[in-house]
């Protein structure tokens, strides 16, 4: 089961994650897009982890609303408000929740990954963060399903976020700056792929 | 990386403290939001023009703050768009209960934000329309891309609708204006040099000595072609030639033409180019009716330059000659 501490837990080691592989996502975007994932990620997620350090949270619903507005209000770019709804809709089906099963996780990821979906506009295989975010909720759902545990169902969802990462790398780009390479974005594996496969991987160090 | 900054972090509020001492009877500067707004606004009845992106390619937008141009611009970070309770405070700032039409160039990450902004100003009770600028032809448009790349054309959109908006067209006029511009818009750019992001540290694109970059973007990234350094006239009619036939601009057209240095070419060759451009419009039959040659829309320190060409109708040069009084431009 998940309780805030635990949710708390994951906002912080995604901020850790990232900042570890700041300049690696920068990297990863200076091929094929304008080279500030790392640092816009890095500053996003840091003034994130800081709120369980200087609020009260009364419930898991208004603390990941909080992280999902601090994100869309500090990333800029297109991560900002993509991870921005993503954390927003995820509060949604936790609203009643103190302590979430894998049930609940689940239908927090599937509502999450859809306002992804409905910001962007991103299909699989367009080159982007829903390359990762689409086989983890597809993963999470299916062990779920089974009667997995919470971190056999998270592990699930971290493996294939970075099996969905690795799979960017051929791709070529079909949205965001990198879809103006055309052809030449191919070979280099997509930046918020990257990171969404970080966060996915904190999920399961910290949810469970 | 030899720049004038103190710490990478600082360098857009430390150079908006700049803007705000250098322009104390004409622009207001909030520091904590990145906002740039007119001083006097908002102007009663009259609607508000909003426009921002990342910061780098001044003086767009923050130099175009003023009488007959735009009332708030929003500066993001470096090359990142601005967020979205920014531009929503800069819509609640310009609104005089006219509304509000933001000017947005189609970058995904500027969409988005200003997707959400407009969201978030409508359940404020401010009207709010978006003119997307996407006037590159560099970069072909799909059903399967994001669609061209909004650029120069952004700078006659904000010069044009401003003009409007200031002589009293409403919303819904100042918009169909700001897509009919937009709409009759074409750019291509060339770059000789990489830009280097200050927080980056080193030049975003590898290029060779004698290589340039053919239909480069605003942020360094490439275009159609990578190849060698060629005589100015041949460079010109690597951009003359695609605007012109994306424009389709027939013999005995008329066209307004920008040449817009990109940050680290100076007068002498823009003007050398603006010959060469002017040149090859007129062997075309294009007549050129209306001109601006400068640095308006810049990529940090990149070397280069773009083409825009408007093919306008009467209420669009009307406009365009009409008083404006910004930092940047003024006549």
């Amino acid at each position: 089961m998940a309780d805030l501490t635990a949710f708390q837990a994951w906002v912080a080691q995604s901020a850790r994650s990232i900042g570890e592989h700041a300049a690696h996502l920068t990297d990863l975007d200076r091929a094929i897009g304008d080279g500030d994932h790392g640092a816009n990620m890095e500053r996003g997620f840091t003034a994130s982890a800081r709120l369980a350090e200087d609020e009260q949270f009364s419930g898991i619903d208004t603390y990941l609303k909080k992280v999902g507005m601090t994100l869309v209000s500090t990333v800029g770019g297109a991560s900002g408000p993509l991870y921005g709804t993503f954390f927003l809709r995820l509060a949604g089906p936790l609203s009643a929740s103190d302590d979430a099963g894998a049930r609940e996780l689940s239908q927090a990821l599937r509502a999450g990954v859809e306002g992804i979906v409905a910001r962007g506009k991103a299909e699989r295989g367009d080159k982007t963060m829903y390359d990762a975010f689409a086989p983890a909720l597809a993963a999470f759902e299916e062990a779920a399903h089974t009667g997995r545990t919470i971190q056999e169902c998270l592990d699930q969802a971290a493996r294939a976020a970075e099996e969905g990462r690795d799979a960017t790398e051929p791709m070529v780009a079909r949205k965001g700056r990198a879809s103006y390479l055309g052809e030449r974005s191919a070979g280099h594996v997509d930046p918020g792929a990257s990171s969404a496969a970080l966060v996915l991987r904190a999920a399961a160090q910290t949810l469970a | 990386m030899k720049k004038f900054i103190n710490d990478p972090a600082d360098v857009v509020v430390e150079a908006l403290q700049g803007v705000a001492l250098a322009h104390p009877d004409r622009l207001r500067v909030d520091l904590e939001r990145q906002l740039v707004l007119r001083v006097g606004g908002p102007v009663p009845g009259k609607v508000g023009l909003l426009s921002g992106g990342g910061a780098g390619h001044e003086p767009l937008h923050s130099g175009f703050v003023g009488p007959g141009m735009l009332d708030a611009a929003c500066c993001g970070q470096v090359f990142t768009s601005p967020v979205p309770d920014q531009i929503l405070a800069a819509a609640i700032a310009v609104d005089a209960g006219a509304g509000v039409l933001q000017i947005v160039k189609n970058y995904t990450g500027d969409v988005l934000n200003f997707e959400m902004a407009a969201e978030l100003a409508e359940g404020e009770g401010v009207r709010v329309r978006t003119v997307l600028v996407a006037d590159d032809v560099a970069v072909e448009d799909s059903l399967f891309t994001a669609g061209r790349r909004g650029v120069g054309a952004t700078v006659l959109v904000e010069k044009i609708v401003g003009a409007a908006a200031e002589d009293g067209l409403d919303l819904d006029a100042c918009t169909a204006l700001g897509e009919q511009v937009a709409g009759a818009s074409r750019s291509m750019g060339i770059a000789l040099g990489s830009c280097t992001v200050p927080a980056a540290g080193r030049p975003t694109v590898d290029l060779g000595p004698d290589e340039i970059e053919i239909g480069v973007g605003i942020h360094g990234e490439p275009g159609r072609r990578r190849q060698a350094l060629a005589p100015a006239r041949e460079l010109a009619a690597q951009l003359v030639e695609p605007v012109v036939e994306d424009l389709e601009l027939r013999r005995g057209e008329r066209a307004l033409v920008f040449l817009n240095g990109l940050g680290g070419t100076p007068q002498l060759e823009l003007y050398l180019m603006f010959h060469e451009v002017h040149r090859q419009l007129k062997e075309r039959g294009v007549d050129v009716v209306r001109s601006l040659v400068g640095s308006f829309l810049t990529s940090l320190d990149m070397a280069g330059c773009s083409l825009t060409l408007l093919r306008p109708d009467e209420p669009m040069l009307r406009w365009w000659d009409a008083p404006v009084d910004t930092p940047a431009l003024r006549w």
